[in-house]
């Protein structure tokens, strides 16, 4: 079964725009409804369309590493966004940092903001690497 | 200090993703497992020593102020069971690199067996019963994983028995949270043992109980809800069902002393006698289960049935002893039945099957995987002077002191019938000739030996040193049983004597 | 609007327990969903339902002001659904392999795991016997 040729050409745009969405819905996460989680479900969506539109193996090399790898950056950038709290004496694990440094414009910068990169990318990693597994899954029952 | 709290989660964690950033890639990824448990084992030892006062040690996680944020709350109970995952997982860790750990390792053995080793340390960690749920799910997710690691028929089998009644019990145990909520406005296990008794509807949270007791009982594979361990646990490879049979169901187990000592402690008129008809219940159909196998793996899944019933006397019968009882128990436990477990793999090495029809003459060939097999089998049967005479003893002891004799009796009863089970294995394995028409051994290298052999004699070591030097032990056990019936002591610790209280509920 | 709760866990939770009573293992997933849902809806009901207010603090103010809905049962039902989908999908893989495996979805002729008893047999001779038996 092939896709459509219409979903085939807009592969790219259904891939990038909700992306870009998802970028933004990151970084308002800082105060307002967003963050990591959310956006990294919008951005895994694109990929997912994408998967869809060109099949897994292109989807694959649009992530360019497999699922599993940004799903341990994920982790790992999270896991590390907790450790600056720990210079300072007496506070615990996770305990969030923030700066605003003026740059021309107040820049919100935090430890949480990276936490949410973190999640972002572990989120990707993870939804991605399930629809991918189901859709090779579906693909090989039907060859064999 | 602060770290060192959060280290059993945070060194699982770090390996789980450093082994998923090296998928495929098993001589990168072994170094970092083995170093990762033993650093597990460290951190906890470590943690063991800073509690061993009875002292209470908690960290709010982010800083939210306990009962808003999530509390890692480590007590003497909970340091007890972190020691002992980081001595599980250093154990099957080397013993993961015997035969067929290439085939396993690129299958991503690796990163799931740390994520399972990091759910179970954030479940004996937390402070939260929400967090507990969540440490639940990444213990479970991680095991299904685990299960079905080969995909040979027997575990897609095995995985969906495994799965479907796992996926019921856990639902079980997000409803009975939510009511909980409903009920007391609060999640923190603390904050709940402060509420829980001024609640009005004493009914419904006993029903909310009940449910938690169904949500755990799945998981600890109490009697009537045990099916799932029995139809999953044999198909799995042999590293996997020893981490398994290790740890899984003692979770279980710990949620269930960690709940009913502090939430339910004032229902425990209510609840006792329902643990001691389902822990004697329990004690008997496994060992009758077991009784009726004849493959090592069948019977030594059984054989966990029957010892939780063993553990769940302690929060049946309330006492510091019976507590006390209950965690010697779980220790000997754990290291024991892992070590069968691995033995189960090394016999099946030596011979080429499971089934003990098909094989024999061990002790002829392989004598001194003979007496490695005797240490921890007769110690699951209780015979002194290893671990698990003691473990009985004081369950026993406890029983006729609460004069439960009947139960000090079944108990005994059931000690009789494991030292059958344990000796059917002996005499079919080891001294019955072998058969003509039997398998033929598996072949494996000097090192997979070494791997295979190291942990067996380790913890064979552990087992008869618990049993000679159990002074130490006992005591360390029985401080931990009456720090955990010291509610107030563990409120104090984690809510501080000026705990910021949510809003009263009205129902 | 509680009993609008009330009323949808108890028809969801039905539904699911009828689907749990299937031998197909698409519908005993199904059923596991139906029930992930209901018990999500408890929980929301179990924290009170009432104020409509979407639980945001308001620029310039440091805490949630009194209107607000309870935030917490909806970090609960967040972290549920999230947990869901994840136990979910990999139950779905496990189904989908199995069906490649076995060729049927249905619980019951699948038993490779607890395969059943085949007949006694009667047990062989002991090797002394048999032996004894073969000398004479």
């Amino acid at each position: 079964m092939n896709p459509p040729l219409i979903l085939r050409t807009s592969a790219p745009l259904l891939l990038w725009l909700p992306i870009f969405v998802s970028l933004y819905v990151l970084v308002r996460g800082h105060n307002d409804p967003g963050g990591g989680f959310i956006g990294g479900l919008l951005a895994a969506g694109g990929i997912l369309f994408f998967s869809i539109a060109r099949g897994p193996d292109a989807a694959r090399r649009v992530l360019r590493l497999s699922p599993v790898s940004w799903c341990a950056i994920g982790v790992l950038v999270a896991l590390a966004s907790g450790l600056p709290a720990l210079l300072a004496p007496g506070q615990a694990y996770l305990t969030h940092l923030w700066w605003f440094p003026n740059v021309g414009v107040t820049l919100p910068l935090s430890t949480a903001l990276v936490f949410d990169v973190g999640v972002y990318f572990t989120v990707i990693g993870t939804v991605s690497a399930l629809f991918l597994a189901l859709v090779e899954l579906d693909k090989s029952g039907e060859s064999a | 200090m602060a770290l060192l709290l959060v280290a059993p989660i945070l060194i699982p964690l770090l390996a789980a993703a450093l082994t998923a950033l090296f998928w495929h890639r098993p001589e990168v990824q072994r170094p970092i497992g083995l170093a990762a448990s033993a650093a597990l084992l460290g951190a906890a030892l470590m943690l063991l020593a800073r509690t061993s006062d009875g002292a209470i040690l908690v960290t709010q996680m982010g800083n939210w102020a306990a009962p808003f944020g999530i509390s890692i709350v480590i007590d003497l109970f909970s340091a007890i069971m972190l020691v002992i995952t980081g001595l599980m997982a250093l154990a099957v860790s080397i013993y993961a690199l015997g035969p067929a750990s290439i085939e396993r390792d690129r299958a991503g053995f690796q990163p799931l067996f740390h994520s399972l080793i990091l759910g179970v340390c954030g479940s004996f960690s937390t402070g939260d019963i929400f967090n507990l749920y969540v440490w639940f799910e990444v213990m479970l997710i991680a095991s299904f994983g685990l299960l079905v690691l080969e995909r040979t028929r027997e575990q897609l089998d095995g995985g969906i028995r495994y799965v479907v009644l796992n996926l019921i019990g856990t639902t079980m145990f997000l409803l009975a949270v939510g009511l909980l909520y409903g009920l007391t406005g609060t999640l923190n296990f603390a904050d709940l043992a402060r509420i829980a008794p001024k609640v009005e509807n004493q009914g419904a949270l006993a029903a909310v109980g009940m449910l938690l007791l169904v949500a755990f009982g799945a998981k600890a594979a109490l009697f009537p809800l045990f099916n799932w361990l029995p139809a999953a646990y044999h198909t799995a490879s042999m590293p996997v069902a020893a981490i398994f049979a290790a740890l899984l169901t003692k979770v279980g187990v710990y949620a269930i002393i960690r709940v009913f000592t502090l939430v339910f402690a004032h229902e425990a008129g209510f609840f006792g006698p329902v643990f001691l008809a389902v822990a004697v219940a329990t004690m008997v159909t496994g060992v009758l289960g077991a009784a009726m196998h004849y493959d090592i793996r069948k019977i030594l899944s059984f054989h966990i049935i029957s010892q939780i019933g063993y553990m769940l006397v302690g929060v049946a019968l309330m006492t510091p002893l019976a507590i006390a009882g209950s965690i010697l128990y779980i220790v000997h436990h754990i290291i024991v039945k892992a070590n069968l477990f691995l033995l189960a793999g090394a016999i099946r090495q030596e011979t080429g099957s499971f089934a003990l029809k098909r094989i024999g003459g061990l002790w002829a060939i392989k004598p001194l995987l003979g007496v490695m097999f005797l240490i921890p089998a007769l110690s699951l049967a209780g015979i002194p002077p290893l671990s698990g005479f003691w473990g009985k003893l004081v369950v026993i002891r406890s029983g006729l002191e609460a004069e439960a004799y009947w139960l000090a009796g079944i108990a005994l009863a059931v000690g009789v019938l494991t030292l059958y089970s344990m000796i059917k294995i002996w005499n079919e394995a080891f001294w019955k000739a072998l058969p003509e028409d039997g398998p033929s051994p598996l072949p494996w290298n000097a090192r997979e030996r070494l791997a295979t052999y190291a942990p067996i004699i380790a913890l064979g070591g552990l087992t008869i040193t618990i049993g000679l030097l159990t002074e130490p032990f006992a005591a360390i056990s029985i401080e931990a049983a009456e720090s955990l019936l010291d509610r107030q002591a563990y409120i104090a610790a984690v809510l501080g004597p000026d705990a910021p209280r949510l809003a009263e509920i009205k129902p | 609007m509680s009993t609008v709760f009330i009323v949808m866990v108890g028809t969801l939770t039905a539904a699911s327990i009828y689907m749990f009573l299937a031998r197909d293992l698409p519908r005993v997933l199904i059923g596991f969903v139906l029930l992930g849902t209901a018990t999500n809806l408890a929980i929301f009901a179990a924290g009170r339902v009432g104020s409509m207010m979407p639980p945001l603090v308001e620029p310039g103010a440091r805490i949630l002001s009194a209107e607000a809905a309870n935030p917490l049962p909806q970090a609960l039902i967040l972290t549920a659904i999230v947990i869901g989908f994840g136990l979910t999908a990999f139950a779905l893989m496990l189904v989908v392999k199995a069906y490649g495996a076995f060729a049927t979805i249905s619980i019951e002729e699948v038993d490779e795991a607890e395969p059943r008893p085949v007949e006694p047999q009667p047990e062989p001779l002991a090797p002394a016997f048999r032996q004894k038996q073969e000398a004479a």
